[in-house]
């Protein structure tokens, strides 16, 4: 394709591709995210295309592989559209099935649609499943439509229409009170409004300023940066190529951590077909503004998503935090220039609320909370997956109506936000609303979206003691109070779960939090205590029963647990006594058996194998 | 008390005590100005602030005395006019009582982390003691880069695992073998010989008349030069 010399020929060329497009009769969207990959969407994708090929519909049928959808529970996703039917968990063998069937007779193929848990009710169509009608898909929702690595099917979304909007009809100044008054704020955790912190960087003295996405999303179990920066690469791209003209940035970095090889590749070849269009380089769209975009890749250090990390490793020095209490990044950062830090999810909301207005955009959420959230919905609960939704709404609602409520009939017991320095959220606040500011009020924070479900067989303190270990690894050491002082809230952690704790290991915690919390220096030692100061708000009832009891009353930490038969009703069948990895289970045939709670390991494999549930944990 | 600089310009109240300083001053600084000692383990004058022990934690005001936050006085510059900080709150106190258990536990037998604790009132440590000769607090990388142009030192590995260690753990072809390293290493001055219960500290050294003869300098000098009184 030939390099675009301004507005008017993205828009001829948006025609071309659309006029093109509409050959297609059908298309098929197979999944392409990485929760579908690892189930097989891959040779799906190529099954399709074999079947297409040999019934040679493959003009009249198109076929996408597109990103994450969100909905990885039900993977491997395919999706038909126009009529926008849903089906779920399809094997590479059904690929001829939904050709000959779905695509070319036009009939509904019934066991690979989705079933609903309660209702037991088959639905055809993505648009009415719970999962998805919650939501508000606006950031998210292309995602599903186009090729990551098409720069055709963006541009045919109405793709680089902000850019061109900006470009034509805006001064700097102007876009920046746009999304200003859109009231967007810092979706990587902190909040801090995204216009705010553009015109600061727009103001601070320097010939040279630099705009950051930040790809170091490393909290465990939240992907949403990854599946955007994989299956839609050029929503940030635009994103900021939009922030660096109001910024007047020429440069522009995305620092992708290194376990994301797919965002990586998928942001490069964004990155290349970008600028073999002219969208990214020298004269834009043959306007005055200039600017180029490069990739960093990080070594993988969680620290590393905290902005002067971040930039301390783009330049290629080791990923630890300074000291910037006076002085902020947007003045300082990059090589000591002003630069603008913004986090993948962000960027992306930028086209969007240029696209559609700050008005529009600022009619969703509560009053401090503008916008969506992508929260990716993990743990103990039925539909895991990512899910977007408007501020505001409450944790019930994401974690009953779309993710369908904890398995197994299993009762919900809390909810964890924010990833690791995050807290832990009770069943009584489920009626919060998620904004900014109910969440830290609660103890615990938005973060970058997180959102780990627990139900009643989770011990609160092993959960604390979990968090703080992947802190503990994760601090980089540079200040005594994250170093020292996250090890030793582990270690008192530890001999609580192991039954040495004594009187004083509450208050000892309780201290030792409040101080890392005050004196640690950058943000993942001041949040490293939240999971500690969380549940035991909530919970201290059951660190109390760990200490004082010496019991674990969700029946988790080994050591402070037995395990026992009902002699009522154990039938003898010797089923426990023969998975006894230690031989711990004694008793004659048809007999109750008994467990030596000295031998007894705690393993659980007794539990497992018996049928009559006689095992018990006390 | 009041003390005026030549060419100061910014108003700054430290406990109490006006003093003007020069813009991007430290609180560290224009605290010594005041005659306030704030204790530090990471910082030497001469060398670039690190904020790294967070034991010169002061409370500091930008909104005329109604919220105080916890900053590291080293790193901390004066960029606005009526800052106010604290040093010595109740607040304060107990931030630096606990920042120094957790270094005299991991390092029980270097100098400084005895005084900071001595000083700080830690008679007590309730968490199991290591025997970390390093505090990791960085003089000798710092010299070493910015006093020596060697950069021969650097820090290796993250968290409880982050050591001092030249570039590769081989030995450094830029290291000029000036021991500047050495002569600021606070981890080579003789450690107080009284611990003798892992977990107990005298603090006898803070009282001249309870002061033991084990005292290897012979003197008061539980608090080395960096640290006085």
């Amino acid at each position: 394709m030939a390099r675009l010399r301004s507005a008017p020929e993205l828009e001829r060329l948006r025609e071309d591709i659309v006029e093109r497009n509409s050959r297609f009769k059908a298309t098929i969207t197979v999944c392409g995210g990485t929760g579908c990959r690892a189930y097989g969407s891959e040779a799906l994708k190529q099954a399709f295309e074999h079947e297409l090929r040999k019934r040679g519909l493959d003009d009249e049928i198109r076929l996408v592989f597109s990103g994450c959808h969100g909905f990885c529970e039900r993977g491997p996703l395919v999706v038909i559209r126009p009529e926008g039917i849903l089906y779920c968990r399809v094997k590479e063998e059904d690929a001829t099935s939904i050709v000959s069937k779905t695509l070319v007779k036009g009939k509904v193929i019934d066991f690979l649609l989705y079933e609903d848990p309660v209702t037991g009710e088959k639905i055809t169509y993505e648009k009415d499943i719970p999962f998805y009608k919650a939501q508000r898909r606006i950031i998210f929702g292309q995602n599903g439509l186009i090729d990551p690595t098409a720069i055709e099917d963006y541009i045919a979304e109405g793709g680089y229409g902000s850019l061109c909007k900006v470009l034509t009809q805006m001064e700097p100044e102007e876009v920046i009170h746009e999304i200003k008054s859109s009231g967007l704020r810092g979706r990587g955790g902190a909040g801090f409004p995204t216009g705010v912190k553009w015109n600061s960087c727009r103001r601070a003295k320097g010939d040279i300023k630099y705009v950051v996405c930040n790809c170091d999303e490393g909290d465990p179990g939240a992907y949403m940066d990854r599946s955007l920066m994989e299956g839609n690469p050029h929503l940030v791209l635009e994103g900021m190529l939009i922030g660096a003209y109001a910024i007047g940035a020429q440069e522009g970095y995305i620092y992708v951590r290194h376990e994301y090889p797919r965002a990586w590749e998928n942001a490069s070849i964004a990155i290349n077909q970008a600028r073999d269009l002219g969208l990214l380089g020298e004269d834009i769209l043959g306007s005055s503004f200039s600017f180029d975009i490069e990739i960093a890749r990080g070594g993988g250090a969680f620290v590393c998503g905290e902005s002067t990390a971040l930039m301390a490793s783009l330049e290629g020095r080791a990923g630890e935090p300074r000291d910037k209490q006076h002085l902020h990044t947007t003045e300082s950062g990059l090589w000591g220039r002003p630069t603008n830090l913004n986090n993948v999810e962000t960027w992306a909301n930028v086209p969007i609320i240029i696209n559609k207005g700050a008005a529009w955009y600022s009619e969703i959420g509560t009053p401090l909370s503008k916008g969506t959230k992508i929260f990716s919905l993990v743990g103990k609960v039925k539909n895991t997956g990512l899910v977007e939704v408007p501020m505001g709404v409450s944790l019930r609602e994401i974690i009953y109506d779309i993710g369908g409520g904890a398995p197994d009939g299993k009762d919900f017991k809390a909810v964890q936000t924010g990833g690791p320095s995050g807290g832990c959220i009770p069943m009584e606040l489920l009626d919060l609303p998620v904004d900014y500011d109910e969440l830290t009020r609660a103890g615990s924070m938005m973060g970058s979206g997180g959102m780990i479900v627990m139900d009643e067989s989770t011990c609160m303190v092993d959960v604390a003691r979990y968090f703080l270990k992947f802190l503990m690894e994760e601090s980089c050491g540079k200040c005594l109070p994250c170093r020292e002082g996250v090890k030793r809230i582990y270690e008192v952690l530890t001999d609580i779960v192991e039954g040495r704790a004594d009187g004083g290991s509450i208050e000892l915690l309780e201290e030792l939090a409040w101080v890392v919390k005050e004196a640690s220096l950058c943000g993942l030692g001041k949040s490293a205590p939240n999971p500690v100061l969380s549940t035991l708000k909530y919970f201290r009832s059951e660190y109390e029963a760990h200490v004082e009891e010496k019991k674990c009353p969700a029946g988790v930490c080994t050591a402070l647990i037995t395990y026992f038969i009902d002699p009522e009703i154990c039938t003898g069948c010797g089923a426990c006594a023969k998975n006894c990895p230690h031989e711990a289970i004694e008793g004659q045939k048809r007999e109750p058996h008994r467990i030596d709670p000295d031998i007894c390991t705690r393993c659980g494999s007794c539990m497992e194998v018996c049928k009559f549930e006689a095992i018990g944990v006390e | 008390m009041s003390v005026v600089v030549a060419q100061a310009s910014l108003p700054v109240t430290i406990d109490g005590a006006q003093v003007s300083v020069d813009k991007g001053t430290t609180i560290m600084e224009a605290a010594k100005l005041c005659g306030i000692n704030i204790p530090g383990v990471c910082y030497l004058e001469g060398l670039s602030p690190y904020g790294a022990c967070r034991i010169c934690s002061v409370e500091v005001s930008t909104d005329g005395g109604e919220t105080f936050r916890v900053v590291a006085s080293c790193t901390y510059e004066i960029h606005r006019e009526s800052v106010i900080v604290r040093t010595d709150t109740p607040r304060i106190r107990r931030i630096r009582k606990m920042l120094a258990e957790l270094l005299v536990a991991s390092a029980p037998n270097v100098k400084i982390a005895q005084d900071i604790a001595a000083r700080m009132g830690v008679n007590r440590v309730r968490f199991e003691m290591e025997d970390n000769r390093c505090i990791l607090c960085g003089l000798c990388v710092r010299i070493c880069e910015e006093q020596m142009g060697g950069k021969a030192l650097g820090f290796a590995g993250r968290g409880t695992d982050r050591v001092v260690s030249p570039p590769f753990a081989t030995k450094s072809e830029t290291c000029l073998a000036c021991g500047g390293c050495d002569s600021v290493c606070p981890g080579k001055i003789i450690p107080c010989q009284g611990i003798k219960v892992p977990g107990e500290l005298c603090g006898k050294c803070l009282r001249p008349e309870d002061m033991p003869f084990c005292c290897p300098m012979g003197t008061l000098g539980c608090f080395c030069e960096r640290n006085p009184l």
